[in-house]
C-alpha cells in the first residue's frame, strides 16, 4: 500500500548547498528552476514536486503564523565536554556549522501559533553537524517541554537527525534519557506532544523523545529507523528493501500514526492540536 | 613490551616448575619464588596503567565473566523469566527474578556468548525488540512488587538488523527509558563489560549507575566512530581515547556514580574477587536506595537525568 506515487524522493547531500546564483537544477527532474520559486514553494520542486532540504528556519516559517515565533530566551551553545577531535577538531566543526547554518546547534526552540493555537516548537536542522543531539540539543528540547507545562501549550518537535553526537560521548547518550525523562512531565501534565519525523529521523533521536509522541507524523520522504542502512547491510550481508526505512514502510508496520505532504503539515498539525485544546 | 601472553607463558612456566619440584624431591622453590616474584612485578608494569584501547580489549576479552557467571555467585536462585508475550524471547537479554542476601530483586542481564554455536543463539550479546520488550516487562512486574531492579549491561549495541527495524527497535528502547525513568523502585544498573550506545542505556536508565574497572560504556563503539569521523576503521585506538570511555574517565566526568575494581590482570585472572566485590557494591547500593522515600528517590532520578549534561552547554556568545 502506498498512499502516494512511488517516486525516488531526493536525498539531500548537506555538503552541497546551492550555490548563490538564481537557479538551482532539480537533481529529480534535471529541470532548472528558480530558487525563489523552490522556496516559497515550501521547498518543494515547483516541476516535479521533488522535495529539497528544509532548513529549521524555513521550516518555522512554513508551520508557524507568521510573526509568532518567539525563540526561548537564551541560547546555549557546546562546551566541547571532551575536548574532541578526530582529524578535525569539534570545535572546528561547530564554527564551521554555525558560519554555515546561522544557529547555535542544532535546533531551534521557542513559542509561537499554528492557525491561533499556542504552541511550543523545536525544530532539528540536519544542516548543522548531522542534526545530531548533544548537551545543546538535548538541553534545549528539556527546556522546550518544560515551557510547554509552564505555559499549558502543547509541544511539537520537527526531527531531522541521525542521532546521538558521537563528539560529546556519553554526555550524548545520556540527552536520550533527559528528554525522555522530561516528555514523562509533559504527558503527566495532560499536554499533548506531536512528532514530526522527517528525513532523516534515526539512532538516538529516533530511539527516545521522537517515537513517544502522542501523535506521530511523519513527512513524506522521511527516513525513519534506529540503525543506519549501511550498518545493517553489513551486519546481515545481505540487500536491503528499496522501501526499507520509509515513510511507507513505518506507516505499514504500525510505527507511524500519519504521512502527509510538506505543504500539508501546518493545517494538519492544526488538526491535530485542536483535539486536544481544553482536554483536561 | 611484556603482553599478556608473556605473562600466560611464565605463569605457566612457574607451574611446572612446582609440579617437578614436589615429584622429584629436588628443591625449586628458590627459583620459583624468583620467577613469581617477576612476575608479580611484570603483572602489575602491564596492568596498573592501562590506555584506554586496553581497557576497550579487557573489556572484550574472551575470557572474561559474562552476565550468568555474575549471576550465579552475586545472586542466589535465579529464576528466569522468559519471552515478551507477543513475538518472542531474546537470548541476548536474559531476565528474571533472584535472591540478593535473601531479599528478592529483578535481574536484567545482557549476556553474550562463548562459542560461535552460542553466539548465534545471543546475537552476539546484541538484544532485539523482543528483549528489551521483555525487559519492560519486568521493570513493571518488579514495580508492582517492589522488587529493586538490577541490570547488568554488556552488550556493543541493539542488533542493527531488518526484523529490529520492522519490530520498532527504536520504539522499544524509548519505551523502556520512559518506564526506567519512572520506576517506583531503586534501580541499579552495573556495565560489567560492554555498554554500547542506546542498546545499553535502554535497561540502564537507573539511581545507580557503575561500571566494573575494565569496562567501558559510550555513545558508539569506537570502531564505528572510527569509520564514521576517521573514515578508517583502523582509528578504533583513537577513538577510543578521544570519547573517553573508560569507567575512570566516566566517573571524572561525574556520569557515573562508581566504580567495582578488578583483580590486577582483569576480572577473568579472579573472578570470584570480581564477584565479591560486585556483590559488595550492589549490595551495599540496593541498601542506601531502599532507605530512601519513594519520592525523594524519585526526585533524585529526575534532577540526575534532567541535569546531565548542563555543564556541557553554556551560553551562546552574542552575535555582532
Amino acid at each position: 500500500m502506498s498512499l502516494f506515487k512511488e517516486r525516488q524522493y531526493l536525498r539531500v547531500h548537506v555538503d552541497r548547498e546551492p550555490d548563490d546564483s538564481l537557479w538551482m537544477k532539480c537533481k529529480s527532474c534535471g529541470e532548472l528552476v528558480f530558487k525563489r520559486r523552490v522556496r516559497e514553494n515550501n521547498n518543494v520542486c515547483p516541476s516535479c514536486g521533488e522535495y529539497f532540504f528544509q532548513t529549521s528556519q524555513e521550516r518555522l516559517e512554513s508551520i508557524l503564523d507568521p510573526g509568532s515565533f518567539e525563540p526561548l530566551s537564551e541560547r546555549l551553545a557546546t562546551s566541547d565536554p571532551l575536548s574532541f577531535a578526530d582529524s578535525r577538531s569539534y570545535q572546528d566543526r561547530i564554527a564551521e556549522a554555525q558560519a554555515k547554518t546561522g544557529l547555535d546547534d542544532a535546533i531551534l526552540v521557542g513559542r509561537g501559533t499554528i492557525e491561533g493555537l499556542p504552541v511550543v516548537i523545536g525544530v532539528m536542522d540536519f544542516r548543522f553537524i548531522g542534526g545530531s543531539m548533544g548537551a545543546v540539543v538535548g538541553e534545549l528540547i528539556s527546556r522546550a517541554i518544560e515551557a510547554a507545562i509552564a505555559d499549558r501549550r502543547g509541544f511539537v518537535l520537527v526531527s531531522s537527525s541521525g542521532g546521538a553526537r558521537i563528539q560529546e560521548g556519553l554526555f550524548s547518550l545520556l540527552q536520550m534519557a533527559k528528554t525522555v525523562a522530561v516528555r514523562r512531565r509533559l504527558a503527566e501534565a495532560g499536554l499533548p506532544f506531536i512528532s514530526v519525523m522527517t528525513y532523516p529521523t534515526s539512532g538516538g533521536v529516533e530511539a527516545s523523545i521522537a517515537s513517544l509522541g502522542d501523535i506521530v507524523i511523519a513527512e513524506k520522504g522521511a527516513m525513519i529507523g534506529f540503525a543506519g542502512r549501511r550498518v545493517i547491510e553489513q551486519t546481515i550481508a545481505e540487500e536491503l528493501p528499496a522501501h526499507f526505512q520509509t515513510e511507507s514502510f513505518a506507516l505499514e508496520r504500525g510505527q507511524i500514526d500519519r504521512v502527509v505532504r510538506r505543504e500539508d503539515l501546518r493545517t494538519e498539525l492544526a488538526a491535530g492540536l485542536a483535539f486536544f485544546v481544553g482536554a483536561r | 613490551m611484556t603482553d599478556e601472553r608473556t605473562l600466560d607463558l611464565l605463569e605457566a612456566k612457574i607451574e611446572e616448575l612446582r609440579q617437578l619440584n614436589s615429584m622429584d624431591g629436588m628443591d625449586l622453590s628458590k627459583e620459583i619464588a624468583r620467577l613469581e616474584e617477576k612476575l608479580a612485578g611484570l603483572r602489575q608494569e602491564l596492568f596498573a596503567n592501562l590506555t584506554d584501547w586496553q581497557r576497550v580489549q579487557m573489556a572484550r576479552h574472551p575470557k572474561r565473566p559474562y552476565a550468568l557467571d555474575y549471576i550465579a555467585s552475586v545472586f542466589a536462585d535465579f529464576y528466569e523469566l522468559r519471552g515478551d508475550r507477543i513475538v518472542g524471547d531474546d537470548r541476548a537479554l536474559l531476565a528474571g527474578l533472584a535472591r540478593l542476601e535473601g531479599r528478592s530483586v529483578a535481574l536484567l542481564a545482557q549476556q553474550k556468548g562463548r562459542t560461535t554455536e552460542e553466539n548465534k543463539e545471543r546475537f552476539f550479546g546484541m538484544a532485539r525488540p523482543q528483549g528489551y520488550r521483555k525487559a519492560k516487562r519486568i521493570m513493571e512486574l518488579a514495580e508492582r512488587f517492589g522488587f529493586p531492579l538490577i541490570s547488568l549491561i554488556d552488550t556493543s549495541g541493539a542488533y542493527p538488523g531488518v526484523e529490529s527495524e520492522e519490530l520498532n527497535i527504536g520504539r522499544a528502547i524509548a519505551d523502556n527509558l520512559e518506564t526506567m525513568a519512572g520506576l517506583r523502585v531503586p534501580t541499579i544498573a552495573v556495565v560489567i563489560g560492554e555498554g554500547g550506545s542506546g542498546g545499553a542505556l535502554a535497561i540502564g536508565l537507573a539511581d545507580r549507575v557503575l561500571m566494573l574497572e575494565n569496562a567501558i560504556y559510550s555513545v558508539i563503539t569506537p570502531d564505528g566512530a572510527a569509520a564514521i569521523l576517521w573514515k578508517d576503521k583502523e582509528r578504533a585506538r583513537d577513538a577510543a581515547t578521544a570519547l573517553q570511555m573508560t569507567a575512570t574517565h566516566l566517573l571524572d566526568l561525574g556520569l557515573i556514580d562508581g566504580i567495582v575494581p578488578e583483580p590486577l590482570g582483569g576480572a577473568h585472572k579472579n573472578p570470584v574477587v570480581t564477584s565479591a566485590a560486585l556483590k559488595e557494591a550492589i549490595v551495599r547500593h540496593v541498601a542506601e536506595l531502599t532507605a530512601l522515600p519513594l519520592d525523594q528517590l524519585l526526585a533524585a532520578r529526575y534532577e540526575r537525568y534532567r541535569s546531565v549534561g548542563q555543564s556541557a552547554a553554556r551560553l551562546a556568545p552574542k552575535s555582532e
